[in-house]
């Protein structure tokens, strides 16, 4: 078992390293694109064989090697496989092993088809170490790992060139590369915190030791300690008012957004709070889990709210996975952590079967995004259209997809801890949801068809890649009806959470309510977009130039705001320092090199070439150790 | 009565000269003239302390420096000869290829 471990780990690596070592500088080459994806899928077929194994027998612990042992300091290099872990990697490796299939597809035409791949894999191996580590170190070194990637991936198309931010909000993809990269350091520094106030109170970062100790530790420390992962948990899944990289993250392809930036590394901040269950469920720190279900509630309204005016196929898609890690965040707060983490893996597919459609949707239009230039679609996508049509049903939580099971859960969870503000803004969300995830489908496939005015010729996606497509497509059908039995799995290891008598009694108007918002959204997008002739879309400039309009296609000026007041501000200062830098750090290291400059400028006189004035100096040299012996000589 | 250190002031004696006309001296011919004035000098004062000690390995030393002595100058001169064979003198100053 221990191998499969370790098959399961490090696949992805060594896919990683035979593309970025042995192909970096070469053109476009098949092979890595199809060992990638085949090592990726070893990796899927390792998880799942481990997954039958914890299910029988239990979780798997082993340790590599020792990694840190200084002084009273030892964080050995292990892995841990158990219920939660191994979900996870389930989830990770099986949405991989898709996006990798389809990368080789939607890459097709790049000429860095193969660093593509180099770091697509080495996500993949982050993302692993991330969630089997054993340990809060090797947690944070996936942690930074997938962070990296992220950054590499955001930016991979760094040859485009800035533009302002009315015509492109992202600027360009090495900007949100770096603003990604830099919003994510500020919560990784309270990860930090969080976890050196581990070690210093417990002087361990083993899980099962810290879990065990902390429970001993004074109130103020564990509340501290578990602000400070939340923190962390905040910048990774991109939580309010951390949360703008993750729209200008689309800058990167649409595959890294398919697996990165919706299934896999945004959802590694509910992941770390199912991890840390025993400190959120702790009694100490309960205002901090409700602090937890409260910011989840109001960022899934709040991206919700942005989603419904932007015109980006991509940003909205972004924005209802901000929408649904709000919704794990709820759920996770609330202390159902289980249901956090089946809503997990059930968004991770369905949202990743949505960006892959859109990316079908990007590769026909030439990379064109607005979807007002879209419409009618349908006739020459049909695949896609099903696959987006059955993703967005999912999403939406129509039953009997995955979608329904998972939220309603979340929504049923809210009602049962008697937090009815969160419960109805859950419940509202969920209209929401279903109102922008269809105005985007019938957008795109159904009413007029806008694109021909464009020019486009669309096409459908290559074949392969669109029965690539397909597990995931099944998985998003399919992974609610599985609820019963990963309830009686994961509670192995998670603390179990059932609704009460009365949530029970109630349960049956709660999910018609929720079905009924979900249902009322999907109809309004239907009468408004996917109609045609005099009934068809148009744009309403008397609503565009409304108040309201304006604050949601701006993102609540959020985006400005922090331009405004931090950036700038920021950046003067830094002039300043730069200066002031200048004059004296540079300065004194400028000065130094002067010396010996000159030094050596004077000095070279010397060497001129006649042997007499060489035996001169030589002799100079050779009165002068005499004199310094005989100096030493009577000193001594 | 003639002690030690009268040999030794006449070593100590031709060796500055010998010295001096190293430092001095722009022929190498005299440069060459110089080097076995020290190296005289240095004899001088291995066989005047072998003497004053009633050791024999002082002489024997000063023997071994005259017979390199004699190897460097057979060697030495010949690079001479082909020096001015090339450059048509001897001069320091003129034959100063090596400027840095």
């Amino acid at each position: 078992m221990e191998n499969l471990v370790y098959i399961a780990l490090f696949a992805p690596f060594v896919g990683s390293l035979f593309a970025g070592l042995f192909f970096a500088r070469s053109p476009k080459n098949i092979v890595v694109g199809v060992v990638n994806s085949a090592l990726i899928f070893i990796s899927l077929l390792a998880s799942i064989a481990l997954a039958i194994h914890v299910v029988e027998h239990g979780a798997i612990h082993v340790t590599m090697m020792d990694w840190i042992t200084v002084g009273g300091l030892h964080i050995p290099f292990g892995f841990v496989v158990d219920e939660v872990s191994v979900t996870m990697m389930v989830v990770v490796t099986m949405v991989s092993t898709v996006v990798h299939i389809y990368s080789n597809g939607y890459m097709d035409h790049d000429k860095s088809f193969n660093r593509f791949f180099s770091y697509l894999s080495a996500f993949v191996f982050s993302m692993m170490v991330l969630v089997m580590s054993d340990n809060f170190a090797g947690l944070f070194i996936g942690w930074e790992g997938v962070g990296v990637c992220s950054w590499l991936l955001i930016g991979f198309w760094y040859h485009k060139k800035d533009v302002t931010p009315d015509i492109n909000p992202a600027i360009s993809p090495s900007y949100a590369a770096n603003e990604a990269f830099i919003m994510n350091r500020i919560a990784d520094l309270g990860m930090l915190i969080g976890i050196f106030l581990i070690y210093w109170n417990v002087g361990s970062l083993q899980y099962d030791i810290v879990f065990e100790k902390l429970p001993h530790l004074g109130d103020g420390i564990l509340v501290a300690i578990a602000m400070a992962l939340f923190i962390g948990a905040m910048g990774k899944s991109a939580q309010f008012p951390l949360h703008t990289w993750l729209t200008d993250a689309m800058e990167g392809p649409t595959p890294v957004s398919a697996l990165i930036h919706a299934a896999t590394m945004v959802t590694a901040g509910v992941f770390l709070v199912i991890r840390a269950n025993p400190i959120y469920s702790l009694d100490a720190v309960s205002g901090v889990s409700y602090f937890i279900a409260a910011l989840g509630t109001f960022v899934a309204f709040f991206a919700a709210s942005m989603a419904l005016v932007n015109r980006d196929l991509k940003r909205i898609i972004a924005y209802s996975t901000l929408s649904q890690l709000g919704y794990m965040f709820a759920a996770a707060g609330l202390g159902a952590y289980w249901i956090a983490l089946f809503h997990l893996a059930a968004h991770a597919f369905f949202k990743a079967l949505l960006f892959l459609g859109a990316g079908n949707v990007m590769h026909a239009m030439n990379d064109e995004l607005d979807i007002f230039k879209m419409g009618g679609l349908k006739k020459v996508m049909r695949g896609t259209y099903l696959y987006m049509g059955v993703a967005s049903l999912a999403l939406a939580g129509i039953p009997p997809l995955a979608g329904y099971f998972s939220k309603d859960a979340i929504i049923e969870t809210a009602f049962n801890e008697g937090t009815y503000i969160l419960w109805f803004a859950l419940v509202f969300t969920a209209g929401l949801t279903a109102f922008y995830s269809f105005r985007q489908v019938f957008l795109t496939f159904e009413g007029e068809e806008r694109y021909k005015k464009f020019g486009f010729h669309p096409h459908e996606m290559y074949r392969y890649v669109l029965i690539a497509m397909s597990p995931l497509a099944i998985l998003a059908i399919i992974t609610g009806w599985f609820k019963g039995s990963f309830h009686e799995f994961i509670i192995r290891l998670l603390p179990d959470y059932e609704m009460s008598h009365h949530t029970h009694h109630n349960a049956w108007w709660l999910g018609l309510l929720v079905l009924a918002f979900a249902v009322t959204g999907i109809i309004i997008a239907y009468m408004k977009y996917a109609r045609k002739g005099d009934k068809a879309f148009k744009q309403d400039k008397e609503v565009e130039s409304g108040f309201l309009y304006k604050l949601l296609i701006n993102q609540y000026y959020i985006p400005a705001f922090y331009t405004e007041y931090i950036v700038k501000p920021y950046s003067a200062l830094s002039d300043k320092f730069w200066s002031i830098d200048k004059a004296v750090v540079d300065a004194t290291v400028d000065f130094i090199a002067k010396v010996i400059y000159k030094t050596g400028d004077r000095t070279r006189v010397i060497q001129n070439g006649n042997l007499s004035s060489y035996l001169n100096w030589m002799g100079v040299g050779a009165v002068l150790l005499i004199l310094a012996s005989a100096v030493a000589v009577v000193i001594g | 009565m003639i002690g030690i250190s009268h040999y030794l002031i006449l070593s100590g004696l031709l060796f500055s000269i010998g010295f001096m006309g190293v430092l001095r001296r722009k022929n190498l011919l005299m440069l060459f003239f110089a080097t076995e004035v020290m190296l005289n000098a240095v004899n001088i004062a291995f066989a005047a302390i072998g003497n004053y000690y009633g050791d024999l390995s002082g002489q024997m030393f000063a023997f071994f420096i005259i017979a390199v002595a004699a190897s460097e100058v057979a060697v030495g001169l010949g690079l001479l000869i082909i020096l001015y064979k090339k450059y048509h003198t001897l001069d320091l100053d003129v034959i100063s290829t090596m400027k840095g």
